[in-house]
């Protein structure tokens, strides 16, 4: 499988363990992500809060490269990539009027026929590869599915999953083994786009997220955002109470590696600011529990049918002698 | 020579701002064949009419043209003048110059010039016009109800009281609909199955009335006054005419478990089962997917799984092989009154419809809808009465009530208001203040709409003196939090955020039509709206029946409505059902189609466009009985006269008479010409 | 998308509400009031204009009120008030209008980062995460907040220092120039100067 790769300007520096771990799950579940040739930044909040032509002739661009490029589909795993991207798709598509303009801006030819994916698109498509190959590798370990604002809103334009009660994300950890908790602020907004401006409400909002999924007894949040990722993750200290466990903030890219056993350090997890070593640590002993589990079954159904063979041995033997 | 009369009308200043009706009349006195012509500040008034009449005797006119309003308004106002006088009424025309000349132009030239030409046109046609007589159809005075809950009882009960014959069809195996599930209703507080009940023995023990129950209606032909319907009997699996109604059966029962519909799923039933203790008829039926011998037989099991039943039946009533029968019924007009569903909270839901995943589908088990609250606070439901959280049956001390669940929120599939929830919750907020003394009743509302005799007042009575805090804002979202919800919402009118616990949540949701409305109303070539509910033929002026001439509407299967407002509109259309049967015969307009069967090549292209199903086949034979052909014939009791057929038949064989081709062209010519 | 309407009557100024019709294809005058885009929304609880109030001010014609406060500037945009809305407004798509305007009116006035961020994009095509943040700092004057933080992050390997333009840069900016020349054109259109009634 190959698909068209856009990983945006967060997946490049602040978020490169995103990237990284996308690409080293990619790599074991027979994926090519082709990156579009000299893409540029789909201008994110900031574009759209200032000018709507400019939040769709940003992202139009990118999508103009790619069909260029012959792309059927583009990846784009940064949640505010995503949303920006599939926002001008569709607002090309309901509008001829800005279809227009854009295409005189872009000075290019552009048909919008490029399909935007996100990353739990992907994996929800390769459920059956990441059951086989994780062989439940992270089972009892519990995790709460952060899906926050961008990956599912407005429900008329990403209509991927429910916007409410979406349940991909859940899917797609479950197959690693892991259970995703049932919690309420699943598709709450964390606050990202102040991180940097306006710290007071980013602490409060997140605070709420790591408080209810830490009640619902989840040991990790996984999300598919950078900035919810960086927002929770780099802000966690401010945002947690003294006595609280930190609660690690996990990319679903992670979580699916560590469930496929990838190492930690190919998926750049050293870069988190809240510890993920027992996480790490916690994965590596439900996998020897599993592994352990795993060969006792075996060894069980072995002598079982070691048995049977023994008995079927002797009972014909049995049945001369009477 | 013909000899017309044109009568003028300036309607007021309707007309005569705009058209100059004098010079209309002038002109128009020129033309060939017009013999008087004049104009009058009020055609339609008395005197304006008694100037037409006077014309007629003294000019001896042959044809009559009023240029004035829509024939929907004054047509049959001046036909019945004319004809007083002695002439075919439909000698006589409108020639419409207020709502297609008037009403829609600035310039009075113009207008007065396109008034001439208007009139011209018609002057035309009514030359060709020929005297019409009434056609008359014989009816069969016996009336079908479809659906029997309020609604349906009371208009099959007043049918029934004025001496006609009545059928009433209910699909449940026992009438009552939703008001039998009831607890107390608005705005007196009276109890809802004291004052029904007795109209169900009342409708069950008419000497008039002919009850079917656990039926359908499958297949409706003919036309007004001339209906044939099939009923399906479903089979109950129960001899109805040996069971006595002991409930021996039911008790033996060993399948308990059955969520009841009646209950709305906080209670059980058995597989064989009479959905409440007041059930008419009081015979049972065998839910058959839930019975153990059907789902043995379903399986290929050759022995019978279990007879329990009919092993506790005295009487022998129980027949496991009972199959669906139908019943064929003449019938002169029918009424539906098929009633109401409400909005599901669950996440299955209808195309168009999206639900409410931010209250969580309905997953949350202590948020709950309007009616399953009324089984709660029923004397006869589930919990004898006590209102208790379907979760771990504890007293909630905090409930909050969201309104407009489903209605006015046109993102979630319906823009329309279901009128009757503002008031159905402030009466639960008061059930609920008169069962848990302690407890705190909030209300989410938008508007508070209690337009109705004695409603602001019980509204307020909920406020004032049953102490409901009624908060204005939609809720945003529900989430558990342990045992509590968590209700997130904003109170718009203090201008602040609410995040309040609750115990238990109840939802006013929507009231939509039943489902399988769409196939009823085909069946019966009746119109529906977008949503499903019936159209009637005039919202204002014909409120209960529809445009398929025979056919009535009471209650919720037109509109969201109330149970006073079902029964006003069901006693309505008793006394239309009553004035229709007064009748031996039934008189139409003689506007019809009419087939020249010498020039019918019997194609049949008509009936194919025919939207009434008027067409019938003809057999023409010779005089020894040897087939010739097959030609079209029309139903002149079926027939609307909307002159499709016309305009589809390629030998000109079918005509509307009042509407021929010659005089159309007559009508064409005299404007292009 | 209809812009019918959205110029009023010839000589007088168009509404606000007719305007903001023009420029987002809603009628603003779908919003009932039912507060529901508030209930959920994060910032209900710090924002002194909530999304209902904002659809109410604008069918009030109180320009100044929504183009000077601060109040659509702490609007996340995470939707949730549109996805929720019962009449299908979109209170998002009206707050970003609005900052579309005020930005046009008063460019100086724009919130200090997103004018960082879009500099940067508009410079390198790409957004360049340290030089944000710096250029951030010392718009804001928050020049000491987070300071400890920032070596961490660069240890972690996290920022970038050298912002590397991509090759397709003059794109970018001629995306930037064009977007720029067409809100002149609006901002002169509806005559920039238009005051609460």
């Amino acid at each position: 499988m190959r698909i068209g790769y856009y990983p945006g300007c967060s997946l490049h520096a602040t978020s490169r363990e995103f990237d990284e771990s996308l690409r080293a799950t990619a790599v074991a579940l027979d994926v090519e992500l082709a990156e579009i040739d000299d893409w540029s930044c789909c201008g994110a909040t900031s574009g759209h809060a200032t000018s709507h032509l400019l939040s769709v002739a940003l992202p139009a661009r990118n999508l103009a490269l790619a069909e260029e490029q012959g792309m059927q589909e583009v990846l784009a795993p940064c949640a505010a990539c995503y949303n920006r991207l599939a926002s001008a798709s569709h607002s090309l598509r309901e509008d001829a009027g800005l279809e227009i303009k854009i295409k005189e801006i872009l000075a290019r030819p552009f048909a919008n026929t490029v399909r935007v994916r996100n990353v739990m698109e992907l994996y929800r498509s390769l459920i059956p590869q990441i059951t086989e190959k994780s062989a439940g590798r992270l089972k009892g370990m519990k995790v709460a599915c952060y899906y926050g604002c961008l990956l599912v809103r407005p429900p008329g334009v990403l209509a991927f999953d429910d916007a409410e009660q979406p349940t991909s994300m859940d899917e797609i950890c479950r197959a690693t083994g892991a259970t995703s908790v049932d919690w309420n602020l699943k598709v709450e907004c964390c606050g990202g786009a102040f991180s940097l401006s306006r710290t007071a409400s980013v602490i409060r909002l997140g605070r709420a997220i790591l408080e209810d999924a830490r009640k619902a007894g989840a040991e990790a949040l996984i999300v598919a955002c950078p900035m919810c990722h960086s927002n929770l993750d780099f802000r966690q200290s401010a945002m947690t109470q003294s006595g609280e466990t930190p609660m690690p903030v996990l990319f679903l890219s992670e979580l699916v590696g560590m469930g496929l056993g990838l190492s930690a350090r190919d998926m750049g997890m050293k870069r988190h600011f809240v510890n993920t070593g027992p996480i790490e640590k916690r994965a590596t002993e439900t996998a020897a529990q599993v592994a352990a589990e795993a060969a006792a079954k075996a060894a069980k159904a072995a002598e079982t049918a070691a048995k049977a063979t023994a008995q079927a041995g002797t009972a014909p033997a049995g049945k001369g002698v009477a | 020579m013909a000899r017309i009369g044109v009568f003028v009308c300036h309607c007021g200043e309707n007309i005569g701002r705009t058209v100059d009706c004098a010079r209309v009349a002038n002109e128009l006195r020129d033309l060939p064949g017009v013999a008087h012509s004049v104009d009058y500040k009020y055609m339609c008034s008395d005197p304006g009419q008694s100037i037409v009449k006077q014309a007629i005797r003294e000019k001896n006119l042959d044809g009559v043209i009023v240029a004035a309003c829509s024939p929907h308004m004054h047509e049959k106002t001046f036909r019945r003048a004319v004809a007083s006088e002695g002439l075919n009424p439909f000698l006589a025309e409108m020639a419409n110059i207020r709502e297609h000349c008037s009403w829609i132009h600035e310039d009075r030239e113009k207008a007065t010039d396109k008034a001439i030409e208007v009139c011209r046109s018609i002057v035309e046609k009514v030359k060709h016009n020929v005297p019409l007589e009434t056609i008359r159809i014989p009816v069969t005075k016996r009336a079908l109800v479809i659906g029997a809950g309020i609604a349906g009882i009371q208009a099959a009960l007043d049918i029934a009281d004025g001496g006609v014959e009545v059928v009433v069809v209910e699909k449940d195996p026992s009438i009552g609909g939703h008001m039998s599930q009831l607890s107390e209703t608005f705005p007196t507080l009276d109890c809802s199955q004291c004052i029904l009940t007795p109209r169900m023995v009342e409708l069950y023990q008419h000497p008039n009335v002919k009850l079917i129950t656990y039926a359908e209606v499958e297949e409706v032909s003919g036309y007004i006054g001339n209906f044939k319907v099939k009923i399906r009997q479903k089979a109950r699996s129960v001899d109805a005419d040996k069971c006595n109604g002991c409930g021996a059966c039911a008790k033996a029962c060993p399948n308990k478990k059955v969520p009841s519909e009646f209950d709305t799923g906080l209670g059980t039933r058995t597989a064989i089962y009479v959905p409440f203790p007041q059930a008419v008829p009081n015979i049972p039926v065998i839910d058959r997917a839930a019975c153990a011998l059907f789902r043995g037989r379903a399986k290929g099991l050759k022995k019978e799984a279990c007879a329990k039943c009919r092993e506790a039946c005295s009487r022998e009533a129980i027949d496991y092989d009972q199959q669906d029968t139908f019943i064929m019924q003449d019938i002169g007009a029918i009424v539906v009154a098929t009633g109401y569903q409400l909005y599901s909270i669950g996440k299955d839901q209808p195309a168009g419809l999206t639900g409410y995943g931010e209250y969580g589908y309905g997953t949350i088990p202590d948020v709950i809808d309007g009616m399953q609250f009324e089984r709660l606070a029923s004397a006869s439901g589930p919990t004898g009465g006590r209102i208790v959280r379907p979760s771990d049956g504890k007293e909630p001390k905090r409930i909050v009530f969201l309104q407009c669940i489903g209605s006015r929120d046109p993102a979630k599939g319906i823009e329309y208001c279901s009128k009757i929830c503002c008031m159905y919750v402030a009466k639960h907020t008061m059930l609920y203040k008169h069962k848990v003394h302690d407890g705190q009743a909030t209300v989410f509302y938008m508007d508070i709409r209690a337009a109705g005799k004695g409603y602001e007042e019980f509204t307020r009575r909920a406020i004032e003196e049953d102490g409901a805090r009624y908060i204005r804002g939609r809720v945003s979202r529900l989430y558990r939090d342990g045992e509590v919800i968590k209700v997130q919402a904003f109170d718009t009118l203090s201008g602040e955020p609410i995040l309040m616990d609750a115990d238990m949540v109840v939802l006013a949701t929507a009231m939509r039509p039943q489902p399988g409305i769409q196939l009823l109303a085909q069946t019966l070539s009746a119109s529906y709206d977008q949503h499903g509910f019936f159209n009637e033929a005039h919202p204002k002026l014909r409120p209960v029946e529809t445009n398929t001439a025979g056919i009535f509407l009471a209650g919720a299967c037109q509109s969201p409505r109330d149970i006073p407002d079902s029964v006003a509109m069901a006693s309505a259309t008793a006394a239309k059902v009553l004035g229709m049967f007064s009748k031996d015969q039934l008189e139409r307009e003689p506007t019809v189609a009419r087939v020249d069967v010498s020039l019918c090549a019997g194609c049949f292209h008509c009936e194919r466009v025919c939207p009434y199903g008027a067409i019938t086949h003809l057999e023409i034979r010779d005089r020894k009985g040897n087939l010739v052909k097959v030609v079209a014939d029309v139903n002149p009791g079926v027939c609307q006269g909307c002159g499709t057929c016309q305009a589809t038949c390629p030998s000109k064989s079918v005509e509307l008479s009042g509407f021929t081709d010659e005089q159309i062209y007559a009508a064409i010519n005299a404007l292009v010409l | 998308m209809s812009t019918s309407g959205a110029h009023g009557h010839a000589t007088a100024p168009a509404t606000l509400a007719a305007e903001l019709r023009g420029k987002t294809g809603q009628n603003p005058a779908e919003c009932y009031q039912c507060g529901k885009c508030s209930a959920g929304c994060p910032m209900a609880v710090e924002t002194l204009l909530r999304p209902h109030d904002v659809m109410r001010l604008i069918g009030g014609d109180r320009r100044e009120t929504l183009l000077e406060g601060e109040s659509i500037w702490l609007c996340l945009t995470c939707e949730a008030c549109t996805a929720r809305c019962p009449n299908g407004c979109d209170p998002a798509r009206m707050i970003d209008a609005l900052r579309e305007m005020s930005v046009a009116r008063a460019p100086r006035a724009v919130g200090a980062f997103h004018r960082s961020f879009l500099d940067q994009v508009k410079a390198n095509g790409r957004m360049f995460e340290f030089g944000l943040v710096l250029e951030y700092k010392l718009r804001s004057g928050k020049l000491l907040n987070d300071v400890f933080s920032t070596p961490g992050m660069i240890s972690r390997g996290l920022l970038k220092f050298v912002p590397s333009p991509i090759k397709g840069v003059a794109d970018v900016r001629r995306i930037f120039a064009a977007c720029e020349r067409e809100a002149a054109r609006d901002l002169h259109a509806s005559g920039a100067d238009g005051r609460d009634q």
